[in-house]
């Protein structure tokens, strides 16, 4: 088994992690900032991401900067907002050539790490402001992409289930944010968000390749270091207490196809002793081709393309997703509800548990042979405060029990069953 | 066995033909947990009529069957393969495109028999009338799903707008009503013709002995009997190199409107290293004018003409080629008429030397980068060598290039008669 090793340094306002590997030809520089999800600001932070990366005090406009990572051998640098949980995570990734393989003397990597820095830290600024016409454009192309939305019915159904059923919950918060805050948003007042975000969100450096441990703290130590921030952690979750009622909520739309997802509360999350067993269940259930789902819904009864379930690991959630002609939605609903009424009555065999367990561990193991699956990997322990070592992960997996399964079954509860259908409803 | 050495890139390709013609490829990535397996025919949806083997005729067979019958090779009479590989840890799947279909599965444990597995089940077909019949409803689900997306709409039209006859234009997995049409004889007409060894490519990447792995395939393949075929006939309308139509679109509940700008490639004239070079030089011109450093971006970005939606690619293969540029737009009839404008205006421009080497340098790294993923290794080489090129040729050929070749190539590149807009339309409210 191959498993690259982490080393964790805490340094001065930054945690950096180091991933010595000689799998990749190149070097993968990835930044984590947290913070709570929160209402407040959120279509701030929506925004930040591609306002940062358009200019910099040195590269003032987005042909410059651009330029800049082109003549770098097409380094690629990208940013997001994510939800993990009930955090709200800023993501920036860079990935640039390992100078070993350029028949070029340049040093090629500090270059592109002086631009990250500077997208982070030195952003384009005048009189306390970003520049105007960035901030205006950015808005417009955000403003477009929540509109957006509602054009891929799949992630639009996710987002409606969501919203039904996590409703007083910050996990329901959309992390691309609002438009009715667009007008009370200028240059001005982004910028003061962003000093204010850039000093206290918990920020966490991955650099992953064929590096030298070193050299990489030097030149992380060069363009990382931030003088404020604790660097700490206080927030505390929401949590679901009493029991659930399960909800059925039917939506239309001019759809071809209807849209079931079926949202359930797993009570389990990253970290937690039975989380081993539910990424096992979860394998048996809804995960791969072999599951439940897809051999009931679709080779069995021929009702869908796809019948899958995951499940997040911060907020404890499973999601099942299916795409149906309108006019079978009580079959296929009857169906999914009957395999998990199957979960918990243990009707599986234990060479079903075993294959699961083999698949999962072949999932991550594939995912770790990737410089940003790794990275992804890591982090979900950093941020559940749980450092477990790959090989252990592994063998949690591999002690797994039918009667584990059955007891994370039992666990699950039903909460939200919702449906996107066409304007006719199939009736 | 042959190895061929790719020393500026540390790489090395094991190369054996089977007696059977099954063209083998080998590369050992020791350092990576993961296996990456794929067994492809050179066989796609465009190769609707052709004559079967054995046969003195020319059949035209229903449209998606190609894709169909990837569908259906998964299913024998007695179990469903998926299971086959999920017994082994392994996850498997497949794709059918324009050219080929393949068949690939990944893991990180059991190689061989996993490896096995992908040539015992693509090598052993099981159609029956009742399993044929099953799976109707479920590609039909599949095709609904496209039909909502708006993208894929959008990338189909504009092949529809600029493609006349040729079979480039039907949807990779037919029609609702097609597939209808499909037979378990059809499956079996298609499957001998095109399945056969001599057309197809097993590529596997990631951590094995190469040795123990090419001897092991040997005795698979030699173990099976196959007979010599002749040269597979496949028939092709005549295509013009006009575009079929200059302007089309569909309306569709989306809340903002696409346009798209199709070019009409001529390749019929290419031989695969011409085919090779094309592509990069394109690439790299699209690259230098629409990527966000580009003057051409810049100006419809802060015109509010085009968001982050905004795409363009170049695809060339046997038979046909396009370019399309395009995406989600407020104001589509302007962004199309400025694209056209722009890409007639680029025989009139140069590109400096530096702006060159720039975009050089790009293409360099962009390359690296997919070397990362054995799924990019096996599957582009895979394509690349059923049109006579070599993947690890890319960096040299890169290298080679200059901004005089980019001037010769944008001479003949935009005609009028070979440009073609589509739109997506919001429904009105």
């Amino acid at each position: 088994m191959k498993i690259s090793k982490e080393t964790v340094v805490e340094k001065k306002g930054y945690r950096l992690h180091i991933l010595p590997s000689k799998k990749y030809k190149t070097i993968s520089i990835v930044a984590k900032l947290k913070a709570p999800m929160k209402r407040e600001g959120i279509t701030e932070r929506a925004l930040l991401p591609s306002v940062l990366q358009k200019a910099t005090q040195q590269l003032p406009n987005v042909r410059t900067l651009q330029s800049a990572l082109e003549n770098l051998y097409g380094t690629g640098f990208s940013s997001d907002g994510s939800k993990k949980g009930e955090n709200h995570v800023l993501s920036f990734r860079m990935e640039v050539v390992n100078e070993v393989y350029l028949k070029n003397q340049e040093p090629i990597l500090e270059n592109a790490l002086q631009i990250f820095s500077d997208v982070l830290f030195d952003p384009k600024v005048e009189n306390g402001a970003f520049d105007e016409s960035i901030v205006a454009r950015e808005k417009q192309t955000l403003e477009q992409k929540i509109k957006s939305i509602k054009d891929d019915k799949m992630s639009y159904a996710n987002m409606r289930l969501i919203d039904h059923m996590c409703k007083d919950e910050p996990y329901a918060l959309h992390v691309h944010g609002y438009l009715e805050d667009f007008e009370q948003i200028t240059a001005q007042t982004l910028y003061e968000y962003y000093q204010a975000m850039i000093n206290r969100d918990l920020l966490d450096v991955y650099i992953s390749g064929d590096v030298d441990q070193t050299e990489i703290e030097k030149l992380a130590d060069q363009y990382f270091t931030r003088d404020s921030s604790e660097n700490a952690d206080d927030h505390k979750h929401s949590e679901l207490t009493g029991s659930i009622e399960a909800k059925e909520i039917v939506e239309e739309d001019d759809v071809n196809q209807g849209k079931l997802h079926i949202g359930y509360r797993t009570n389990i999350k990253f970290g937690d002793p039975d989380y081993y067993a539910l990424q096992v269940f979860n394998g048996i259930y809804g995960g791969f081709p072999s599951s439940k789902l897809f051999m009931n819904v679709r080779e069995k009864h021929s009702l869908a393309y796809y019948a899958a379930s995951r499940f997040e690991s911060h907020k404890g959630l499973l999601l099942v997703f299916s795409g149906v002609d309108p006019k079978d939605y009580d079959q296929a609903k009857s169906i999914i509800l009957e395999q998990m009424k199957a979960m918990e009555s243990g009707d599986f065999t234990d060479d079903q548990v075993e294959d699961s367990k083999e698949q999962v561990i072949n999932q991550l193991q594939e995912t770790m042979d990737n410089a940003n699956g790794l990275i992804e990997v890591l982090y979900h322990q950093t941020l559940s405060g749980k450092d477990i070592p790959a090989e252990e992960l592994i063998e949690n997996i591999r002690n797994v029990k039918k009667e584990d399964i059955i007891k994370v079954a039992e666990k699950i509860q039903l909460d939200t069953i919702y449906f996107l259908t066409s304007q006719e409803g199939g009736e | 066995m042959e190895e061929l050495v790719y020393e500026q890139l540390n790489e090395s390709v094991f190369r054996e033909k089977m007696d059977n013609g099954l063209q083998v490829f080998l590369l050992s990535k020791p350092e990576l947990a993961k296996t990456y397996g794929i067994f492809t025919t050179n066989y796609g949806s465009i190769d609707q009529t052709f004559t079967p083997i054995g046969k003195n005729e020319k059949v035209t067979v229903p449209e998606g069957i190609a894709h169909f019958l990837e569908h259906k090779l998964f299913e024998k009479e007695d179990r469903d393969v998926f299971q086959d590989f999920t017994k082994l840890g392994a996850s498997a799947n497949a794709f059918t495109s324009f050219t080929k279909t393949a068949y690939l599965f990944s893991a990180t444990s059991q190689i061989e028999k996993n490896v096995e597995t992908l040539l015992d089940f693509v090598q052993d077909p099981y159609f029956s009338k009742e399993s044929v019949d099953k799976e109707k409803g479920i590609i039909a689900q599949e095709i609904k799903m496209y039909d909502d997306q708006p993208d894929w709409r959008a990338f189909f039209g504009t092949i529809q707008s600029l493609y006349e006859k040729h079979p480039v234009k039907v949807d990779i997995a037919g029609t609702v009503d097609s597939i209808q049409e499909i037979t378990k004889d059809d499956l079996y007409t298609c499957y001998e013709t095109f399945y056969h060894p001599s057309n197809m490519v097993l590529f596997v990447a990631g951590n094995f002995n190469p040795e123990e792995m090419m001897e092991q395939i040997r005795t698979n393949q030699d173990n099976k009997d196959f007979k010599e075929i002749p040269e597979i006939e496949r028939s092709y309308p005549d295509e013009p190199k006009s575009v079929a139509k200059a302007e089309g679109s569909i309306t569709m509940p989306v809340t903002t409107a696409k346009a798209m700008v199709g070019v009409k490639e001529d390749v019929s004239s290419l031989n695969g290293e011409e085919l090779l070079r094309a592509e990069l030089i394109s690439g790299m011109i699209l690259d230098f004018y629409f990527s966000r450093s580009g003057e051409f971006y810049d100006e419809l970005y802060q015109a509010d003409l085009i968001d982050d939606s905004f795409q363009f690619e170049t695809e060339l293969d046997r038979q046909f080629g396009f370019t399309i540029l395009g995406g989600d737009s407020r104001k589509p009839d302007e962004l199309a008429a400025r694209l056209k404008e722009m890409l007639h205006s680029i025989k009139e421009k140069k590109i400096s030397e530096e702006d060159f080497t720039r975009m050089k340098r790009k293409k360099i790294g962009q390359f690296m980068r997919a070397l990362n993923s054995l799924e990019f290794i096996a599957n582009q080489f895979t394509h690349y060598h059923t049109l006579g090129v070599d993947l690890f040729d890319v960096l040299p050929v890169i290298e080679s290039l200059s901004a005089e070749d980019a001037d010769q190539y944008v001479e003949h590149w935009i005609k009028d008669d070979r440009i073609s807009v589509f739109q997506v339309k919001p429904q009105e409210q």
